[in-house]
C-alpha cells in the first residue's frame, strides 16, 4: 500500500511503486482530468503541482510522492484556490480551449508560474514562455493561452 | 482533413452500388430504420444510407415523409425547466461546431442561448451529413452542408411549440409569437417552451417551414463563447479516453515492426506475470497483420506487460520500405513520362529567357492529435455498443459489425469528445474500431466477460500507421524578364490516399487521385503541364488536415516567390498581378493581411524579412503575411509576427 495527500486528501493505493502517478490518478482513482498525452515528459497534457510546483505526471512514479502533496486540475479549477480561480476565468473569457484536450496541463502549469511569483508581481512574456515551454497545443492555442496568462496575473493584483 | 469532393458528384457516381443493393423495395423510411435498411442492403448502402431513402421518397412521392436528417426528434430535446438540448451530428475535436450547429437551431428556434446545452450523436441515420448521406467530419462541410439542415431543424421545433401553445391557449398560432425560449401571446400571456416541450413534440412534423430573414439574427453572426468552455478549462470535459465503464480493462497492442507483417514466435510467459496482467490474446490487425493484444486492470499494467513480452515476428511477405531507397525512387518516377493533370500549351522550355528549376520533399507526417486513438467496446452476444471518437460513426459501425460477426443494426457507436483528429478518426479500413473489435472479441472467446478500452500510445501513434504520404515534387520553369510564365512543367510523386477506397470511383480519375493535386495552379493563370505519378509503398496512407494543400500550397507560393525574386517584383504586387479581376476574394485576402500587417510600409530591422502566401482550400481562401527572422539568408523556426486574414 502506498499513502498518497491528493487534493488534500489522503488515499491509499494497492499498486507497484514504479506506477506513474498519472495513471494512479486516472486508473486507480477515476480522476480523469489529468491527460495522458505521450507518456515520455514531452507534452505537458498531464501536468500536476507536487508541493506546488509543476511535474509532469506521467514520467513521476508514486513512490517518489509519497511524502508530499499532490494537486490536480479538479482541485485547482474547483472555486477554492485564488490563483487557479483566476486561470480558470481568464481561460473562459479568452474562450482558450479548442479541443481543450491540453488545457488542464496548462492550466496547471499556468498556476503554477503565477503561484510562484510574489504577490502583485505581473509575469513578463519571457516568464510566460519558460514556464509553458514544456506545454504543447495541437490546436495551437498558443497566443490565447498567453493572453488569458497576463490577463489572470492582472486580476490578482 | 477530408478530399475536396463535391457531393453533387456523389448519387451519379453511386448508381451502380446502389442498383446493386437495391434488391428490395425501400419504402420512406420512419426515423431509426437505417440500421435495418442497412442489415438488408448490405455495407455499401449502409455507407451512404441517405441516398437510398432520398431515391426511395422520389420512387414514392406518395409516402413524402420527412428525412431522417429532418426529423426534430433526433436532435433537440427540451426540458421541463427549458434546457435545450441539441445533438449534433458530427465530431467535435476542436473545430468548435458543437457550439456553431447549436447556434444555427438556437436562431430559428428562438432559444435563449443562455439555456442550450448540446451533445454528440450516434451511428444513426439521422446524424448523417444532409448532402453526402454518410456520417462524416470532415472537408470543411459541417457549416457548409448542416446551415439550413439546422435552421429548419430550429424552425419546426418552433413551429411545433407555437402549435401546442396554441392549443393550450385555444387561439389561432398564427396570433402568437416566439422570444428567447417562451411563447407569447397577443395579450401578454407567456408559456416557457419548457412548458410546452412534452405537448409540442407529440405534434406531427410539419413539411413546410419558414425561415428567417437574416437580417432578424440574434445568435447567428454573434461571435459566442464556446458551449465546452468551461467544462474544458476545468479538466472537467469527458473525451474518448476517459470514457469509463464498471469493471472496463485496457488492453495495449504490441504492433509488427513492419505494416501487414506476422508473429513467428510468441512467448508471453513474463507478460502474463505481470500483476494486473488478464490476457494476452493474438488479434489480427489492420492490412492482414497479427499482433498481440496484452488486456490488464489499466494502462501502465497493460503497457508493462506488453514490455515484458517475447515477440519475433515474420515479416518475410512484406515489403519493407527503405527511406533512402524510397526518395531515388520518386527522384526517378518523377523524370518519367505519366498521366498528366493539366497539359497545357506551352512553349519548349529551353527557349525561355529565364528558367528555374526545384524539388520539394515532404516527409510523411503523422496526424499526432493530441489524445492518443482509444475505443471503448462492450459485447454481448447479440450486440456491441462502443464508443470513440469517429469522423464517420456509420461506416465504423458497419465496420465494426462485420468485424464482430454482427449485424449493422446490433451496433451503437457514441460519438465521444476528442482531442484532436486531423483525418485520423476516419480511416477508410475503420481500424481503430476494428482492431479494438477484434480485441474485444478474442477476449470473449477467452472467457473476459468485460467491456475493454483499447489505448495507443504516442509511440503506436506515430509508428502504428495512417500518414499523410511522403510527396517528391519537381518543378521546371520558363519565364520571361517581366515574370510571365511561358512554360511550367510539374511533376508530383506520391501515395495515392484514395485508391482504394470508397471514393477512388469519383475521385481518382485516369489514374490521378484528385487529392495530390488538390492546390496545384489555382487560382493562377499559368501553363503548367502536370505529371502525377502514384507508386505503390507498404505505408499506410490517409488524408491529413487539408489534405493536398499541405504540400501544394508550400510548392506554389514558394515557387511564385521564387519568380517574383528572379525578375526583381515584389511579392504581393507580383501575386495581385496574377490574380487580376478574377479572383476577388484571393486580392482581398491579401490585400487584408497586408493592411493588417504594414507590408510594403513599415521598415524590419535587420534579420527580419517579409513572408506572403495566398491559398485556396476548401472554399476559404486564406492569406498570410508573415514576419520570419533570417539568419544565414534562412528563415529561422518560428515567426516573429504573422498576419492571417480568411474570407
Ligand atoms: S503525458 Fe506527460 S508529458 Fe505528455
Ligand atoms: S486545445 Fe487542442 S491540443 Fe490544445
Amino acid at each position: 500500500m502506498i499513502s498518497l495527500n491528493i487534493n488534500g486528501r489522503e488515499h491509499e493505493v494497492d499498486v507497484d511503486p514504479e506506477t506513474p502517478i498519472l495513471w494512479v490518478l486516472r486508473d486507480t482513482l477515476g480522476m480523469s482530468g489529468t491527460k495522458f498525452g505521450c507518456g515520455a515528459a514531452l507534452c505537458g497534457a498531464c501536468t500536476v503541482h507536487l508541493d506546488g510546483e509543476a511535474i509532469r505526471s506521467c514520467s513521476t512514479p508514486v513512490s517518489a510522492v509519497e511524502s508530499g502533496k499532490i494537486t490536480t486540475i479538479e482541485k485547482t479549477t474547483d472555486g477554492t484556490d485564488r490563483v487557479g480561480a483566476a486561470v480558470h476565468a481568464a481561460w473562459v473569457r479568452h474562450d482558450v480551449a479548442q479541443c481543450g484536450y491540453c488545457q488542464s496541463g496548462q492550466i496547471m502549469s499556468a498556476t503554477a508560474l503565477l503561484a510562484s511569483l510574489s504577490p502583485g508581481a505581473q509575469p513578463t512574456a519571457e516568464e510566460i514562455d519558460s514556464a509553458m515551454a514544456g506545454n504543447i497545443c495541437r490546436c495551437g492555442t498558443y497566443a490565447r493561452i498567453r493572453a488569458a496568462i497576463a490577463d489572470a496575473a492582472s486580476t490578482l493584483v | 482533413m477530408f478530399p475536396n469532393m463535391d457531393h453533387k458528384e456523389l448519387p451519379r457516381a453511386l448508381q451502380h452500388i446502389m442498383e446493386r443493393g437495391r434488391s428490395t423495395t425501400v419504402q420512406a423510411m420512419p426515423r431509426r430504420s437505417f440500421l435495418k435498411l442497412a442489415g438488408t442492403l448490405g455495407l455499401a448502402v449502409g455507407i451512404f444510407p441517405d441516398l437510398a431513402v432520398a431515391q426511395s421518397s422520389e420512387a414514392d412521392a406518395a409516402a413524402a415523409s420527412l428525412k431522417p436528417t429532418e426529423q426534430p426528434s433526433a436532435f433537440v430535446h427540451i426540458a421541463p425547466n427549458g434546457e435545450v438540448t441539441v445533438t449534433i451530428n458530427r465530431l467535435e475535436f476542436g473545430q468548435g461546431v458543437q457550439t456553431a450547429l447549436p447556434m444555427i437551431l438556437a436562431e430559428e428556434l428562438d432559444a435563449d442561448w443562455n439555456l442550450v446545452r448540446s451533445q454528440l450523436g450516434t451511428n444513426d441515420i439521422a446524424y448523417v451529413d444532409p448532402l453526402f448521406g454518410m456520417h462524416l467530419t470532415g472537408g470543411s462541410n459541417t457549416i457548409k452542408n448542416s446551415f439550413t439542415q439546422y435552421r429548419e431543424l430550429g424552425a419546426r421545433v418552433r413551429a411545433m411549440l407555437l402549435a401546442a401553445a396554441a392549443t393550450r391557449w385555444n387561439v389561432e398560432a398564427s396570433t402568437l409569437r416566439t422570444e428567447a425560449g417562451a411563447v407569447l401571446a397577443s395579450d401578454g400571456r407567456k408559456l416557457g417552451y419548457g412548458e410546452l416541450a412534452e405537448a409540442a413534440m407529440a405534434l406531427p412534423v410539419p413539411q413546410k417551414i419558414a425561415l428567417k430573414d437574416p437580417k432578424y439574427f440574434r445568435i447567428i453572426g454573434q461571435p459566442t463563447r464556446r458551449l465546452d468552455a468551461q467544462a474544458k478549462s476545468s479538466g472537467q470535459q469527458s473525451f474518448g479516453i476517459d470514457f469509463k465503464l464498471p469493471g472496463q480493462l485496457t488492453a495495449v497492442v504490441a504492433r509488427p515492426p513492419v505494416f501487414g507483417a506476422k508473429i513467428a514466435t510468441l512467448d508471453d510467459s513474463a507478460a502474463r506475470a505481470v500483476k494486473g496482467v488478464k490476457a494476452v490474446l493474438r488479434v489480427p490487425l489492420d492490412r492482414g497483420a497479427e499482433g498481440v493484444a496484452v488486456v490488464a486492470d489499466g494502462y501502465w499494467q497493460a503497457s508493462q506487460g506488453r514490455d515484458a513480452l517475447k515477440v519475433e515476428w515474420d515479416t518475410s511477405a512484406v515489403e519493407k520500405v527503405d527511406s533512402e531507397r524510397q526518395l531515388a525512387h520518386y527522384r526517378e518516377m518523377a523524370t518519367r513520362p505519366g498521366p498528366r493533370q493539366f497539359d497545357s500549351d506551352m512553349v519548349p522550355l529551353e527557349t525561355a529567357p529565364l528558367k528555374l528549376e526545384a524539388e520539394f520533399v515532404f516527409p510523411y507526417l503523422a496526424h499526432a492529435a493530441m489524445e492518443p486513438l482509444n475505443c471503448t467496446v462492450r459485447l454481448a452476444d447479440d450486440r456491441a455498443e462502443i464508443w470513440m471518437g469517429s469522423q464517420s460513426a456509420g461506416p465504423d459501425a458497419a465496420a465494426a459489425a462485420a468485424a464482430l460477426g454482427l449485424k449493422t443494426e446490433q451496433v451503437v457507436l457514441n460519438v465521444q469528445m476528442s482531442g484532436g483528429g486531423f483525418g485520423r478518426r476516419f480511416s477508410s479500413t475503420s481500424d481503430t474500431v476494428v482492431e479494438a473489435c477484434e480485441i474485444a472479441k478474442a477476449a470473449r472467446s477467452a472467457g473476459l466477460n468485460a467491456p475493454i478500452r483499447t489505448l495507443w500510445s504516442r509511440e503506436d501513434d506515430m509508428r502504428g500507421g495512417y500518414y499523410r504520404p511522403m510527396h517528391l515534387h519537381h518543378a521546371r520553369i520558363g519565364f520571361d524578364k517581366k515574370g510571365k510564365v511561358l512554360a511550367w512543367d510539374h511533376s508530383i510523386v506520391g501515395q495515392s490516399i484514395l485508391t482504394g477506397t470508397v471514393f477512388e470511383q469519383f475521385m481518382v480519375k485516369n489514374g490521378i487521385d484528385a487529392a495530390t493535386t488538390e492546390g496545384m495552379r489555382a487560382p493562377y493563370p499559368l501553363p503548367m503541364r502536370l505529371t502525377v505519378h502514384h507508386p505503390k509503398d507498404n505505408v499506410p496512407v490517409l488524408w491529413w488536415r487539408s489534405v493536398g494543400s499541405t504540400h501544394t500550397a508550400y510548392v506554389m507560393e514558394t515557387l511564385l516567390d521564387d519568380i517574383a525574386r528572379a525578375t526583381d517584383q515584389d511579392p504581393v504586387a507580383y501575386r495581385m498581378q496574377l490574380f487580376g479581376d478574377q479572383h476577388i476574394r484571393h486580392r482581398d485576402a491579401l490585400q487584408l493581411a497586408v493592411d493588417k500587417s504594414g507590408y510594403g510600409k513599415t521598415q524590419l530591422s535587420e534579420g527580419r524579412a517579409w513572408g506572403v502566401a495566398v491559398h485556396e482550400s476548401f472554399s476559404s481562401v486564406v492569406a498570410y503575411v508573415v514576419e520570419a527572422s533570417v539568419a544565414d539568408g534562412q528563415p529561422r523556426p518560428g515567426f516573429t509576427a504573422i498576419w492571417p486574414s480568411t474570407l
